[in-house]
């Protein structure tokens, strides 16, 4: 930890290792070994069990944005099917804890990889189909998906859903919020390790290759279909393991949730946050829930006002409006999301007193 | 026979429904490249203005058939210049967002004020277009249903072939820089479209709602079923949408009629799907061939 430098004024690398690096300082590796610190030391003992919860959810809805944005922010394939295939992970990991048995530290890896193959399923149309079209397929798929859900009883359970009795791992059981939130993010972090180093091999820079002229990149030689694929299975699998998570986590999965209002709420938190970003998918994430959670709060609270309790029931789709009046804003005013705030922020604290 | 015949009968009066439906769909698409997922919510607002204007304004029914073709003639006009306009040559990804993000507003403004019920129209169609040809019965929603269907076509038809307004949109949808360099006003050509799309959308919002109901949940699902229409008629083709309707309206009912109720919700999707993976470009689009 002997380079506690500050970040050079421009673009001078003296090697390919130093370009590819993740931290250009110590002092992000600083800040990652706090964040780690407060995360898993300080959040769990100060927090209200309320917030847990709504902490571990942002977590499982981060794997899955992560997964999204891999997708569509740098890979470029538009897919409004991430909803289904967290559902295909759901409802894979209660399938396999219930009906076969397979214990938690297996059931949830095991979704990861069903849902991959269900993504590459769904992912054949992007050989010949691009940009919109591509994006009415998987359209179409989350629909498919979502009857298949609801109507094929056998597998499913139909509307009734699925019921995971206790979880447990090595005998330990964690059914209890607490716990769950050190799985959790400890996934999470396993989740953005992953991601990030995609990113950083020639993996992601196939991605970003296809997304930026993908009959380019075949030019040069990338095979765009096996990368198409693979962009698929890769954000598939995070978000059927999360999906894993989720349902390990509430316990019992019905089809109602996993549905197109679900699909574009994960498109809503990668455009919120930032596409082409990891972190903005996490930044968007805690913003689409805190804004959910604040609306239900706001809706529950005027509810009970006594003047407006004979309006009751019509102040819930205000909460509709303002989530669709909050994607409309930052898309016409800050289209690269909160990722770029943030990273505008942070480089005015590295340039003061100069602007740029 | 009977029962096929009147299926068949149903068929292509729910295919004509979703053809006026994804009329404006096309419209859109054809000078902007915008897919528009707030077109069910056009429909919805379109028929809402209706029933404001004619049970609780008490207003006439001509005056206020004609205040609502109005109203979302402006409407779409408002759209496109507040939010379409800004957003002009970004990354498809972010437009399909925002119309996104326009239908989740305009659904939940429309719950808000409406709630979830379903109202009905004042009775005003006469009762003369009901045709019975023996067994079979065609309501006389339907019948206007088709004939404003066949007007729309060919007032459409003309408009684009010979008005200049028409030839501007196509030559816009065909290539933009182009137009612009002849003098094209490009952006009042993307105003117009919306507008006209939104008087379409309100006037096939207005026969869904005499035939379903006014119901916000009900006619904004019909923004869904636009899809598979205009992908099976080709995303720029105004008959491929007349046509990709019909066959996805008889698709419908024959699957509800002799297979399942439930598999005919789903059937269009599929089918869908299997366009996509044979014949992107529907049946009637033109094809964007690209070679490496």
């Amino acid at each position: 930890m002997s380079r506690f430098h500050f970040h050079p004024c421009g673009n001078f690398k003296t090697s390919y290792e130093k370009e590819l690096s993740v931290f250009e300082t110590d002092f992000g590796r600083l800040w990652v070994i706090i964040g780690l610190i407060i995360l898993y030391c300080v959040i769990p003992f100060v927090m209200s069990p309320y917030l847990i919860y709504i902490l571990n959810i942002i977590g499982i809805y981060a794997i899955t944005s992560i997964g999204l944005n891999l997708l569509i922010g740098y890979s470029g394939q538009i897919s409004l099917g991430q909803g289904a295939f967290f559902g295909v992970g759901a409802y894979t990991a209660a399938i396999l804890a219930t009906k076969a048995g397979f214990p938690f530290l297996l059931a949830i890896p095991s979704a990861g990889i069903v849902t991959a193959g269900v993504g590459m399923i769904f992912g054949i149309p992007s050989i010949r189909l691009k940009h919109l079209y591509l994006c009415i397929a998987t359209l179409a798929g989350q629909l498919i998906i979502d009857y298949l859900f609801v109507h094929w009883e056998g597998l499913t359970g139909g509307a009734e859903g699925i019921i995971i009795s206790d979880a447990t791992i090595f005998g330990i059981d964690i059914s209890n919020d607490k716990l769950f939130y050190y799985i959790i993010f400890l996934c999470l972090v396993l989740a953005i390790w992953v991601a990030v180093n995609i990113i950083r091999t020639r993996f992601g820079r196939a991605f970003i290759a296809i997304r930026d002229n993908d009959r380019a990149a075949e030019g040069m030689g990338i095979p765009i279909f096996r990368y198409k694929l693979m962009a698929f299975a890769v954000s598939s699998l995070y978000a059927g393991f999360a999906g894993g998570l989720y349902a390990f986590y509430l316990m019992s999965v019905t089809p109602e949730p996993f549905n197109l209002w679900k699909s574009i709420e994960f498109i809503a938190m990668i455009i919120i946050g930032g596409l082409g970003s990891v972190s903005g998918s996490i930044f968007g994430t805690v913003f689409i829930v805190a804004l959910n959670e604040l609306l239900s709060h706001v809706t529950g609270f005027l509810m009970n006002f006594g003047a407006t309790a004979g309006l009751a029931v019509t102040i819930a789709p205000l909460r509709e409006f303002v989530f669709g009046l909050a994607i409309v804003l930052f898309i016409l005013f800050e289209p690269k999301g909160l990722a770029e705030v943030w990273r505008v922020i942070r480089s005015s604290f590295r340039l003061w007193p100069f602007s740029y | 026979m009977e029962f096929f015949l009147q299926l068949l009968v149903n068929g292509v009066s729910l295919g004509l429904l979703y053809a006026l439906s994804a009329l404006g769909f096309v419209m859109i698409f054809k000078s902007s490249s915008v897919l528009n997922f707030a077109h069910g919510e056009l429909i919805a607002i379109g028929a809402f203005l209706f029933l404001v204007l004619s049970t609780w304004a008490d207003l006439p029914i001509i005056l206020s058939f004609i205040l609502t073709l109005a109203g979302s003639f402006a409407l779409g006009f408002i759209i496109e210049r507040l939010f379409l306009r800004p957003l002009i040559g970004e990354n498809l990804i972010q437009v399909i967002m925002l119309t996104l993000g326009i239908s989740i507003m305009f659904k939940g403004m429309l719950l808000f004020i409406f709630g979830g019920d379903i109202y009905d129209y004042p009775r005003f169609l006469p009762e003369g277009l009901t045709v019975e040809l023996g067994y079979i019965r065609i309501d006389s929603v339907y019948m206007a249903a088709f004939i404003i269907g066949i007007v729309f076509l060919l007032l459409f038809g003309f408009f684009f072939k010979y008005s200049s307004q028409g030839i501007y949109m196509r030559s816009v949808a065909d290539n933009q820089p182009a137009s612009l360099s002849l003098g094209v006003h490009v952006k009042r050509v993307f105003a117009l479209s919306w507008a006209i799309a939104g008087l379409v959308a309100a006037m096939s919002g207005i026969i869904l709602g005499i035939i379903n109901g006014i119901n916000v949940h009900g006619l904004t699902s019909v923004g869904l079923k636009v899809f598979p229409v205009v992908i099976l008629g080709g995303l720029d083709s105004i008959g491929g949408a007349i046509l990709g309707g019909i066959i996805i309206g008889l698709l419908e009912t024959f699957t509800g009629g002799y297979i399942s109720g439930s598999l005919r919700e789903i059937i269009p999707y599929i089918v869908l799907v299997f366009i996509l993976m044979v014949k992107p470009y529907g049946l009637f689009g033109l094809k964007e061939i690209e070679r490496v």
